[in-house]
């Protein structure tokens, strides 16, 4: 027992040639602490202690376990550093945007009025006016929310029940046969379409049919529709092909109709899943600029017709209100209307989001697995 | 003989049949003849600025001399947007497979997909507003000391609103796609190559070498073929960032133009001819994108294995 005990307390063989469990932590902090030795030097920023306190810790903890425990686990250590280090840098734009829409917006979205108000008569004076008595900022994104429910309302009413159509077909009818094999191929080609190509074609085939210089909300739909459509279809697609066929053989045994076994058992069961496939796809098309640019033009006033007439949108009021401000020489009251827009609109398409995972939850696959 | 009751009886059922298979069939169809449909319009009412004398396009030599200096444009924003975001959501799709405890694993996932969840607009509003000011000093300090490189040609631009600028929020667009991509792939690495390797003596990362990178090669080539697509056709991000000009070498500098910003910048506001001439700088895009995007799809589905990766 006394012999034991001193053994015990030496390292084990089979540890030796490790680094002790808290030396990232001493590296740690010793990178901290030299990072902000070395920022103070040369004029402290947050970003820069950080940046520079990463590079020290990797260097600090490669350099350790090269001299300690060898290449091979040193190389492990440098790999985890950037693997852990690339995924803290793809979250710097993301907590950034967040931030700034944040910062910039909540002056804008809290402005009474904000929301119930259009750009009616909002005029570049009454901005110069606004900035000089330091009054509230006029005008409001009341017309761009409209053209946006308008706009995106009517792309679904399209999208939808030609996606899930196609992704029936290609499930329950298809086969593996060729055309649903093109099928498949072009819908996952046609994901790839710049939204901007998707506005032109849009724009291209109203001005063939209708005339030249047909510009309504109809016409940015159908954009959208182009955009939304393949989304659809994938994700239908994938809702239908998880529903077990057990389910369809027991339908068909006690003699139903296949149409009515698609309506009536295997979209019932997926419904969840296709239900949150379309609210994601309102979700992707809500934000789009481009496509309803080349096709609903701007508008500063309510717009109740989706056929006749230009009309306003969420995104494309940001878009005007930074390029043209209402007001050249005081783009201030342009800009904090343009980040109110995109508050509400990042709100908007964060709550569709939340949306689809809660009625994917909610709705959760009636058929046991 | 009777007549058999099974066979006669159903013919509203067998209507219905036929009428609901004719629908999904006609909605299949549509969907492709709305993607040729796509093509052929744009190629009528591109036509006119095809056909028409050089002198009568903007800059007066002809619409290749038009388009080429912005599909270069266009290029060159695509690939750097490339070459800063592969690396970086190669390692993120790494962290979240391989590295992430199990549990937060999705959780951390999600919050990448948010990146692709906020509007273009908004990410060209915060590149204009914030990325520009921030990163024009960096910007100076490059052209007074690597300035001899061409693309760091100075002098450089003051208000940060330059082909680089934009290429970084490109890249942060970019990044969720082939993170998401990469990510289902390096899950579907069989875990017993992956076993076997840790079995043998492998370190985690030697693992990732032998075992997971090499399964996923493929898939991540097709990831960065459909980041590519998306980089090349995304408009906002570039209309509003970058100050364009005629096409430089130099990076820091305001210049250059791709398609997609100069469709969105003049297409408001165009009429007669120059509609045509956007139109068809839209088909040059759309040939382009279309093309990257038929070969990622033909990488996909060489490899049937990465059913979950489309």
């Amino acid at each position: 027992m006394t012999v034991t005990a001193p053994v015990a307390r030496k390292r084990s063989a089979l540890t030796k040639g490790q680094l002790p469990a808290f030396a990232p932590y001493v590296v740690l902090a010793v990178a901290l602490v030299l990072g902000a030795a070395i920022l103070a030097l040369i004029g402290f920023n947050a970003f820069g202690w950080g940046l520079v306190s990463a590079i020290l810790f990797t260097i600090g903890l490669v350099g350790w376990s090269a001299a300690v425990e060898g290449g091979r686990k040193a190389n492990d250590k440098l790999a985890t550093c950037l693997i852990v280090g690339s995924f803290l840098v793809a979250l710097l734009p993301l907590i950034s945007v967040i931030w700034t829409v944040l910062v910039n917006g909540i002056p804008g979205i809290i402005t009474p009025g904000f929301l119930t108000t259009s750009m009616n008569g909002v005029t570049g004076a009454l901005d110069n006016k606004s900035v000089d008595d330091g009054t509230k900022v006029l005008g409001g994104v009341y017309h761009a929310l409209l053209g946006t429910v308008q706009i995106t309302l009517l792309a679904t009413v399209i999208s939808v029940p030609v996606g899930l159509l196609t992704a029936i077909y290609l499930v329950e009818y298809g086969n593996d046969r060729a055309l649903a094999r093109a099928i498949t191929f072009f819908v996952d080609v046609m994901t790839g379409i710049p939204s901007i190509v998707a506005g032109l074609f849009s724009a291209a085939f109203f001005f063939a049919v209708v005339g030249p210089g047909t510009k309504t909300g109809a016409v940015a739909a159908v954009a959208l529709s182009v955009l939304m459509i393949p989304v659809v279809v994938r994700s239908s697609e994938e809702m239908l092909k998880i529903v077990p066929n057990e389910l369809r053989e027991a339908a068909y045994a006690l003699g139903v109709r296949k149409w009515r076994t698609i309506l009536k058992v295997v979209i019932p069961t997926a419904i969840s899943g296709i239900a949150s496939g379309v609210t994601l796809a309102i979700a992707r098309v809500i934000g789009e600029t481009a496509p309803i640019l080349v096709t609903a033009g701007f508008a500063t006033t309510i717009n109740n017709n989706v056929f006749g007439g230009w009309m306003a949108s969420l995104p494309t009021f940001i878009y005007t209100q930074i390029l043209n401000p209402t007001s050249p020489s005081n783009p201030d009251p342009s800009s904090q209307r343009a980040w109110g827009a995109a508050l509400v609109l990042i709100i908007l398409v964060m709550l569709l989001n939340l949306g689809a995972r809660l009625i994917a939850r909610i709705f959760a696959p009636k058929a046991g697995r | 003989m009777t007549t058999n009751s099974l066979t006669t009886s159903q013919g509203a059922g067998r209507a219905g049949d036929k009428v609901f298979s004719g629908a999904t069939l006609a909605a299949g169809c549509l969907i492709l003849a709305v993607l040729f449909g796509v093509a052929l319009f744009l190629v009528i009412q591109a036509i006119p600025a095809l056909v028409a004398p050089p002198a009568d396009i903007q800059g007066g030599h002809g619409f290749f001399a038009y388009i080429g200096p912005i599909v270069v444009g266009t290029l060159i924003a695509a690939v750097i947007a490339l070459v800063i975001a592969t690396p970086v959501a190669i390692g993120v799709a790494l962290f979240i497979s391989h590295y992430a405890p199990r549990r937060l694993a999705s959780g951390l996932g999600y919050v990448v997909d948010l990146l692709a969840a906020i509007p273009s607009v908004v990410y060209g509003a915060w590149g204009a507003a914030f990325l520009a000011p921030q990163i024009s000093p960096a910007y100076g300090w490059l052209a007074s000391n690597m300035g001899w490189l061409p693309i760091f040609q100075g002098p450089a631009s003051a208000t940060g609103k330059t082909i680089l600028t934009a290429s970084i929020v490109l890249s942060v667009m970019v990044l969720p796609i082939i993170t998401s991509l990469s990510r289902e792939i390096f899950l579907q690495t069989p875990k017993l190559h992956e076993e076997a390797a840790l079995a043998l003596g492998a370190t985690r990362w030697e693992m990732i070498k032998i075992a997971v990178l090499p399964f996923g090669r493929p898939g991540i080539v097709s990831a960065i073929m459909l980041g590519l697509g998306r980089a090349l056709g995304e408009t906002m991000a570039v209309a509003l960032v970058l100050s364009s000009g005629a096409l430089t070498a130099s990076l820091i500098q305001s210049g250059n133009q791709t398609i997609a910003a100069e469709i969105a910048l003049n297409f408001p506001e165009a009429s007669g001819l120059k509609v045509s001439t956007l139109i068809a700088a839209g088909l040059v895009l759309f040939v382009i994108t279309l093309g990257v995007n038929m070969i990622a799809r033909w990488i996909i589905s060489r490899h049937k294995e990465f059913s979950g990766a489309n």
